[in-house]
């Protein structure tokens, strides 16, 4: 891997996550690598369990305590490797220089803290100038404005406000400090539909209007078209595709499992009567494979798809990458 | 918040008239008449049937209770014990502030201990900290109060001889009662508050904190200890009315004084007014001991106060 250069934000290395417990050990994350420029915007997806949040848990290193556990590799943002930091200098990046917007926003609010409260703690965290009481007041006024919600509702609670305008809250709060690094966890799967197109619509104008780069990890890949440049696929703990969002969404070459994606989702024009779902399910995340770990659901599988993890072929001249035996030299196609 | 501080108060008027309907119903229900009780057996059967008709005992129930009912609304008489003929009201209130100051006191003992160790349990959890408290609460709450009174009496009146066994001369008096009374309901206290901080701790929005680069320590007392509280709070008004019947046992134990020693040998001595008016007073109290953890409730939960703010 190339050091790392003045435009690179986020470099993500090999990383392998395990959840232990006295009973099982999950493998959850199996080797990843991100490379993340400033300003630009990754989408995640993959099916529930692929791994997709624990990544970016790992990115803020708020992996649950007890249990998870970074077991190999390394997380540089803006060139710093994360995993040896003080938990003091952690704290500093959280909300500052990365920061989170969680699943669900009826849940990531506190119930009994006012929504004003709890974005003028995060400015207030993180506040060099000493800001006084007005100014962060003000702040607080002006993050809400940009999502579209009016000031004054400042003193109101969580359970005031509807669905949609709490993801709001939730947006203005991650925004709060002008991170460099946005990671959005499903950010409008708990949604309704006419919501979801809202909010992603604001996401994006906020993502032009101040720069911040994004992750953005759904199962859903309408919402990665709307706001990616970059996409990712994920399966089992690994990243089984990677190219520019047109490459991976509109181009003709593919990871069969992404070949498998999309063939799930119901055509308008065809006459289709049943959904057309892959074939069986993930594998066992305490019991991986030993080779591809889609293979027993692969319907091109090989033999030596069973008995060797298959490398990363760089496809084209673009930045595709699959991770398929069949992209090998000597092997299919 | 006036309104629903007027309205619950208002609420709590049925509530102390179904609590006198009951008592007296049940006392009445009772056999025996106050004339033979305050005679006695071996007394005249016409003089004890002349008491009987001075005290009104002649008439039918409704009518005694209507009656037992105008005299203290209007006149705030509760009747006269037969025991000592003397007005109820005034025996009561001499012994009241000795059961109040031990049942508010052990009251906030448990809830300071309870609550802070509940804390730490739950913030090391499975640490040794947590494992020895644990275990501790589990023995507190085991173990009867009367028999933890009688130990702690042993040790450190009898052998050590630091505190009082008995009496109610000066505060020294209320120590070992306060700590015997306190122990169980610490010991419910500091699980409850264990699980729900546990509980409380996995929740999104405590992740959320993290995110926003919050520490630890703004984490536990800004965002996890407002909501784990919530259910702690409604429990505290409940074992103070447990800890106002504990207070009965624990006055035996201790010779002390008190409303508890009062009913006792009250309902022994079959004094009826005795013992319905000092029944009464306790559910007085613990209606208005429910008032105040509402009004804390409300206070600490936003979507309580906005239903009846607005």
């Amino acid at each position: 891997m190339a050091a790392a250069s003045e435009s690179v934000l986020l470099e993500i290395e090999d990383l392998h996550v395990v959840y232990q417990t006295d009973l099982s050990t999950v493998y959850a994350v199996n080797g990843v690598d991100i490379r993340l420029d400033y300003g630009h915007t990754l989408g995640l997806v993959g099916e529930t369990g692929a791994g997709k949040t624990t990544v970016a848990l790992s990115i803020l290193r708020l992996l649950p305590e007890r249990t998870g556990r970074v077991s190999r590799g390394t997380i540089r943002i803006k060139g710093r490797d994360i995993m040896t930091l003080p938990e003091k200098e952690m704290r500093e990046i959280r909300g500052q220089t990365v920061s989170m917007i969680f699943q669900d926003p009826m849940s990531a609010l506190n119930p009994v803290i006012t929504v004003g409260d709890q974005i003028a703690e995060a400015i207030l965290l993180h506040d060099k100038q000493g800001l006084t009481r007005v100014q962060v007041e003000e702040r607080v006024e002006e993050m809400l404005q940009m999502v579209g919600i009016e000031p004054e509702r400042k003193n109101g609670y969580p359970h005031q406000f509807s669905g949609g305008m709490q993801q709001r809250v939730v947006i203005s709060m991650a925004l709060a400090c002008n991170p460099d690094l946005l990671i959005a966890d499903e950010p409008t799967t708990a949604l309704d539909v006419t919501i979801q197109a809202q909010v992603l619509a604001m996401m994006r104008r906020l993502q032009e209007e101040l720069g911040t780069a994004m992750i953005v990890i759904s199962h859903d890949f309408g919402v990665v078209a709307e706001t990616c440049d970059f996409v990712a696929v994920m399966y089992a703990g690994e990243i089984v595709e990677y190219g520019t969002a047109e490459e991976v969404l509109d181009g003709n070459i593919h990871h069969p499992y992404t070949v498998g994606l999309f063939g799930s989702i119901p055509s308008l024009e065809s006459d289709a009567k049943r959904l057309s779902p892959i074939e069986g399910l993930m594998p066992d995340p305490t019991a991986l494979p030993p080779g591809c770990k889609f293979a027993p659901r692969c319907p091109h599988r090989m033999d030596v798809c069973t008995e060797q993890k298959p490398d990363t072929y760089l496809i084209g001249d673009g930045d595709l990458k699959i991770m398929c035996h069949l992209f090998g030299e000597g092997t299919g196609k | 918040m006036y309104r629903y501080v007027l309205r619950r108060l208002l609420l709590t008027i049925p509530v102390i008239l179904g609590a006198i309907f009951l008592v007296f119903t049940i006392m009445s229900l009772t056999p025996g008449d106050p004339g033979t009780l305050i005679l006695g057996m071996t007394a005249d059967k016409e003089d004890i049937e002349a008491l009987n008709r001075e005290l009104g005992y002649d008439k039918p129930f409704l009518v005694r209770f209507f009656n037992y009912l105008a005299d203290i609304i209007f006149r705030f008489d509760f009747g006269d014990s037969y025991r000592t003929r003397t007005p109820v009201f005034q025996e009561i209130f001499q012994r009241f502030p000795n059961t109040f100051y031990l049942a508010v006191g052990s009251m906030a003992l448990s809830s300071i201990l309870g609550i802070s160790l509940g804390i730490l349990s739950a913030v090391r959890q499975y640490s040794f900290i947590d494992t020895f408290f644990t275990v501790m609460a589990m023995f507190f709450a085991a173990i009867p109060g009367f028999w933890l009174g009688l130990m702690l009496m042993l040790v450190f009146s009898l052998r050590l001889g630091w505190l009082p066994s008995s009496g109610v001369d000066s505060w020294r008096c209320f120590i070992l009662p306060t700590a015997t009374l306190s122990a169980g309901g610490a010991a419910g206290l500091m699980r409850l508050t264990r699980s729900t901080m546990l509980e409380t701790i996995r929740q999104d929005y405590i992740r959320t904190a993290r995110a926003k680069g919050a520490s630890e320590t703004t984490v536990i007392w800004k965002h996890a200890l407002k909501n784990a509280l919530l259910p702690v709070i409604t429990s505290m008004g409940m074992s103070f009315g447990a800890s106002l019947g504990g207070a009965i046992i624990i006055e035996t134990v201790f010779g002390m004084p008190g409303l508890g020693t009062y009913i006792v040998t009250s309902i022994r001595q079959k004094d009826v007014p005795a013992v319905s008016a000092a029944t009464l007073l306790l559910s007085v109290l613990f209606c208005l001991i429910m008032l105040v953890v509402d009004l804390l409730y409300a206070f600490l939960n936003p979507r309580i106060k906005a239903r009846y703010t607005s």
